[in-house]
């Protein structure tokens, strides 16, 4: 998988890169979230400012085989804005910390987005004709004085340009006490589930002022709490079943036909620890960040600090395979703790719908970013980097060199830059094309075809 | 069985990491020799990483915060002093330093479109 090409082994390129050059960036520039819809055909992003931006990949042009259609920009909106809860004097961040795409029902796009409180669920709608010809009204929009109209007309629809509007159409606001981590749309695509660290709703898409708590991990006595809620989601084809994963490295599969309140888990997936390697750090890298199911629905993946663990959903007791992300950085630790690093929350993704291939995907620091290929068992780091910047030049594998001599093109340790971190990465559900988020850029890499 | 971490039973865990050098390479495992450093270095942890303390402050992450008992406390101190110069203060609401509407973050900044539409 080492880029060397034979067999099925996916050779990425460099396809696009969108936001600023510059070192220098704000705040509000930052991407907190990346989604794919589910045709792959829209592409949207989340930042810390509040907005969402969303590009549409052009249709593919015959004669142009060699790449596939280019994301551009589609739309873009302010999703949520800073808000202050008067009553706990705090600051409700915008920060987009999720979007799920609705699949298409009718010509118009649906998302649900997500910050610490509020979910909205935005509609996103072409517009691409105009009425004109109206009785009373001049084209701009000026009253005609009726006294001058002798005739009447029906007005018609005219083309114009396309203009691309978003608006809110539902927001599910005041059910989530604690900062909300997940969203993930049921397979009934009536319902959809929400989670913060103590909790999880159940939400109905058209109703805004219910919402059903399934799980409620807070304990009668604060002091007593030893986990939260890190992240949930709903499975693929159960419309009963979903997961949450904690803290503690645990992940639960609930059963909702089982009892309104799901608090009593279906199935739980633990791996034993050693307990010779327990450590101060060993709660804390065991935190799970993100959990995905697989597309069959047989097979959930986890990311913890330092590795990717799949898990098949028929054994509780340890996972089919573990991934090392970074292994190196289990010597780095204490550093990595002083200066927050270790609670930084790495996401990861399954490679689209494309059955010849198997592999998962994952973020790390330096802007490099790692695939594993569960068939062949080979992995790869590659780098976001706008050095890489040919189009259809095959990405050059990279490499950390965790102690001793360092070779050439190798990179040591102590040499990345912990400010670079990918922590979201999409795959399309389709095609081999991959988004990779950097801090405030956003790269696209697909594969070279033919 | 083991005592709670950073209750001072350090001596212990000591003891149990001599025996694992036998099976490691270059002695310590590595995160009891990250573990080390952090103790070694810092001031006292006190509590266990997964105990409520850490977590409690997770779950209240929030940017700024006002408590108005803060500030009248303060607004008392400040009655026979000069205020001080109205500086950027991360520490809002806390300490002695009155946050003023200078000081406040600014908000709505992100009504300028987002860069990657650029």
């Amino acid at each position: 998988f080492l880029g060397a090409g034979g067999g099925n082994d996916i050779q990425w390129c460099f396809s696009q890169v969108k936001g600023a050059v510059d070192d220098d960036v704000a705040e509000a520039d930052i991407i907190s979230t990346v989604e794919f819809n589910h045709s792959g055909e829209l592409l949207a992003t989340g930042d810390k400012g509040g907005r969402v931006v969303i590009f549409q990949q052009e249709q593919e042009n015959k004669t142009q085989s060699h790449s596939r259609g280019e994301y551009n920009v589609y739309s873009t909106f302010q999703s949520h804005e800073p808000e202050f809860d008067y009553l706990k004097s705090l600051e409700i961040e915008e920060k987009i910390n999720k979007i799920r795409w609705l699949p298409q029902k009718n010509a118009a796009q649906f998302l649900l987005s997500t910050n610490d409180k509020t979910i909205k669920l935005w509609k996103i709608s072409e517009r691409d004709k105009r009425p004109e010809g109206y009785n009373l009204k001049e084209e701009d929009g000026r009253y005609r004085d009726p006294t001058t109209v002798t005739t009447l007309r029906v007005p018609v629809f005219r083309p114009m340009d396309l203009m691309v509007e978003a608006s809110p159409r539902r927001i599910f606001a005041n059910a989530h006490t604690y900062h909300i981590n997940s969203i993930s749309i049921n397979s009934d695509y009536e319902t959809y589930l929400s989670a913060d660290d103590l909790r999880i709703n159940l939400w109905h898409l058209e109703i805004t002022d219910r919402s059903f708590n399934i799980v409620d991990i807070k304990p009668a006595n604060m002091e007593e709490l030893t986990e939260v809620i890190t992240a949930a989601e709903f499975h693929p084809n159960s419309c009963s079943t979903f997961v949450y994963s904690s803290s503690k490295g645990t992940i639960r599969l609930c059963d909702m036909r089982a009892s309104a309140l799901c608090d009593r888990h279906s199935k739980l997936f633990e791996e034993p620890e050693d307990p010779s390697n327990r450590s101060f750090f060993s709660e804390i890298i065991s935190s799970i960040s993100d959990v995905k199911f697989s597309h069959s629905g047989r097979y959930m993946m986890t990311r913890d600090y330092l590795s990717v663990k799949i898990w098949d959903l028929n054994m509780e007791n340890r996972p089919v395979e573990t991934y090392q992300v970074h292994e190196y950085l289990r010597s780095k630790l204490c550093s990595l703790y002083e200066n927050d690093c270790i609670f930084d929350k790495f996401e990861c993704c399954w490679n689209g719908s494309d059955r010849q291939v198997d592999i998962v995907m994952t973020g790390s620091y330096n802007n490099f970013f790692r695939m594993f290929d569960r068939n062949t068992k080979r992995d790869i780091t590659l780098e976001a980097s706008r050095e890489n910047n040919k189009p259809r030049t095959v990405l050059k594998p990279r490499k950390v060199c965790a102690s001793g001599k360092r070779k050439k093109d190798e990179i040591s340790v102590d040499s990345l830059d912990f400010n670079k971190k990918i922590l979201h990465t999409a795959w399309h559900p389709k095609e081999n094309i991959i988004a990779v988020a950097t801090t405030n850029n956003l790269y696209i890499f697909q594969d070279k075809m033919n | 069985m083991a005592a709670p971490l950073g209750t001072g039973a350090f001596t212990e865990e000591t003891g149990q990491e001599k025996q694992d050098t036998q099976e490691k390479e270059g002695g310590i495992p590595p995160e009891r020799a990250e573990e080390a450093k952090l103790k070694g270095g810092g001031p006292n942890l006190g509590q266990k990483p997964g105990g409520s303390d850490f977590l409690m402050k997770r779950l209240q992450k929030g940017r700024g915060g006002f408590d108005s008992g803060d500030y009248n406390m303060a607004k008392a101190k400040m009655k026979n002093k000069q205020l001080p110069s109205a500086g950027p203060d991360k520490n809002l609401g806390g300490g002695d330093h009155i946050p003023t509407p200078q000081d406040l973050p600014q908000r709505g900044g992100s009504l300028v479109t987002s860069k990657l539409a650029g």
